[in-house]
């Protein structure tokens, strides 16, 4: 009778265990081994090359670091840019105002849109005619600033920074939001009893503000790291691909490797040097981030 | 002393400008919509080259030609098929596995409670790869079926995480009464514990939703033929085909975002609270 109902109760576990150990756990593990392997993703023969695979991404492969480091200039925009744009809102929303659900509601429009109709948009907005109606560089002819007129998605100076200011267009929905919150768990008490004992608003908000908002911040820059550093679908609806490296980033190159050189086992090690470097970077986020509080 | 006007006048003008940055970037928000739903009535010659926003005619063909003959209504279709079966999967699956985890005893329970905790949290980038070789080997690559489990795990993890949160929290008197009534565990799974946690499960509807019908590059991979391709996939695919229409791949951009955007108008209470809740307990 106990026998019965325990397998009962294994009956509610059954389809999630089963789906999330073929379509999970089974890949994960073939990740790590495929990753020792050099295979073409067709032929039943692959070649064992040891730690091979990872020589060659660390030492000879510079079009992977390049993507590392236009992933990593993309993440510092958002982590200044967007996160700072994103707290400015929140702090303006946080007092008492009008229209400030209107405003919440907007705001978080461009997150629930998808990366690629973004960049398809923005892409047809910016790019000059005939391939889209270079609203950009009308405008700057139109403020007299002719100089400024470039190619902005077709120059290889430009593509990356603009890459990142879409993107971060797109992404401070989340931060406001999340500061919002954070925000809004600040006793109001706590900024009067400031304004009694003579605080300006300056004080109030470096004193108050501030320091009670570190855990939130740190919690808004792992997100932010975690989600721009894999960010890539954006890039193919703007800049329609890697643009010759200028703006490649990571999950491009693993999916170029698999998809154009149907190099499976590479794409393999590229997916487990970039998770371990992903791993290691919130990691230190968090250490700092614990320290900093601690003072 | 400074009058009380002066310190009206700065209160106001500090008002001011608030609104004047936040209507700034309201606009920016809604501006590349707006710009789409006006080009997709252009024409062909006008499209770009007309710097005004608003069209002089209407030209609402463009719909019906995307519709029809660009084929985005056969993937606007595939799309709801996608968006409403692995819905449906995540929550049956998922409440199913929450509850479990949150009331009923069995060998392993924690360690598997773990396991899906773990895999929410540890990222794997290019697990695309992987899932591509692990569909051909089933035979699953290129079918709805392939893509639609694989969704469900996608899912899955977060879901029932969330799930078990909320059943952990709902009082066990009623539950304790469907059984004195003689309902069995899975009638009160159906019967009790699902129609409480509608607060929850609309949570997890409108994310996974949303999620299944933006995703981009599981349909890339997993789908040769044009027919089985969502929306996200199609959009891509239409613009390098021949020389791209733009005005119907304008509507086809429409299409795709239209109902998103209207979902999240009338469920937009679920979508705020639930973020800004998860960022409190993060």
């Amino acid at each position: 009778m106990r026998l019965k109902s325990t397998l009962e109760n294994y009956l509610f576990i059954l389809p999630a265990v089963v789906i999330f150990f073929i379509f999970y756990v089974i890949p994960f593990l073939w990740v790590f081994q495929l990753g020792f392997y050099n295979w073409d993703g067709i032929l039943p023969t692959k070649t064992f090359v040891g730690l091979g695979n990872f020589k060659d991404i660390i030492f000879n492969d510079p079009s992977w670091w390049r993507s590392i480091r236009n992933a990593g200039f993309i993440t510092f925009i958002a982590l200044t840019l967007q996160n700072a744009l994103a707290f400015l809102l929140a702090w303006a929303c946080d007092r008492q105002i009008r229209l400030k659900n209107f405003y919440r509601l907007i705001f978080f429009i461009p997150p629930i849109l998808s990366e690629l109709v973004v960049g398809m948009v923005w892409g047809f907005i910016i790019r000059d005619n005939p391939q889209g109606a270079g609203l950009i560089n009308r405008g700057l002819v139109a403020l007299g600033l002719p100089n400024l007129v470039r190619g902005w998605l077709s120059d290889k100076s430009t593509v990356l920074t603009t890459v990142a200011l879409i993107h971060s267009w797109k992404g401070f929905g989340w931060g406001f939001l999340i500061f919002l919150a954070g925000l809004q768990t600040i006793p109001r008490e706590l900024y009067e009893a400031a304004k009694v004992d003579g605080a300006n608003a300056w004080q109030s908000f470096t004193k108050i503000t501030i320091p009670l908002m570190v855990p939130v911040v740190v919690l808004a820059a792992i997100l932010t790291v975690l989600g721009t550093m894999q960010a890539f679908v954006l890039i193919i609806g703007l800049v329609g691909g890697e643009f010759a490296g200028h703006a490649s980033v990571p999950v491009l190159r693993i999916l170029a490797s698999m998809r154009y050189s149907s190099r499976f086992g590479y794409a393999c090690s590229q997916g487990i040097i970039f998770g371990v470097i992903l791993i290691v970077v919130s990691f230190m986020q968090y250490r700092f981030s614990k320290k900093a509080r601690q003072g | 002393m400074k009058s009380p006007i002066y310190y009206k006048t700065k209160k106001i003008t500090l008002n001011v400008l608030i609104h004047l940055f936040l209507i700034s970037v309201a606009v920016s928000c809604l501006f590349p919509l707006v710009w789409m739903i006006f080009a997709s009535f252009k024409t062909q010659d006008t499209i770009f080259k007309d710097a005004a926003l608003i069209p002089k005619v209407f030209h609402f063909e463009n719909y019906y030609l995307a519709w029809v003959k660009g084929g985005f209504g056969r993937y606007f279709l595939n799309s709801i098929f996608y968006t409403v079966s692995v819905v449906i999967g995540i929550v049956i699956i998922s409440s199913l596995a929450a509850y479990a985890f949150s009331r009923l005893q069995f060998p392993g329970k924690n360690l598997l409670f773990v396991m899906f905790l773990v895999a929410m949290m540890i990222p794997i980038p290019g697990s695309f790869v992987a899932l591509y070789i692990l569909l051909n080997k089933l035979h699953l690559r290129n079918t709805p079926a392939g893509y639609i489990l694989c969704m469900i795990n996608v899912g899955l993890s977060t879901s029932i995480f969330l799930l078990k949160t909320f059943f952990d929290k709902m009082p066990k008197e009623l539950e304790d009464a469907a059984r004195i009534d003689g309902c069995t565990k899975f009638g009160i799974w159906w019967h009790v514990a699902l129609p409480l946690s509608k607060p929850v499960l609309a949570v997890v509807v409108i994310f996974n939703a949303l999620n299944v019908w933006n995703e981009y590059i599981l349909a890339l991979i997993i789908f040769d033929s044009k027919g089985f391709m969502p929306l996200q996939v199609a959009l891509q695919t239409f613009q390098g085909e021949f020389v791209t229409n733009y005005p119907l791949l304008m509507a086809g951009l429409t299409i795709t975002v239209l109902p998103i955007v209207l979902v999240y108008l009338f469920m937009q209470k679920y979508i705020i609270k639930g973020v800004m809740q998860g960022a409190v307990v993060g």
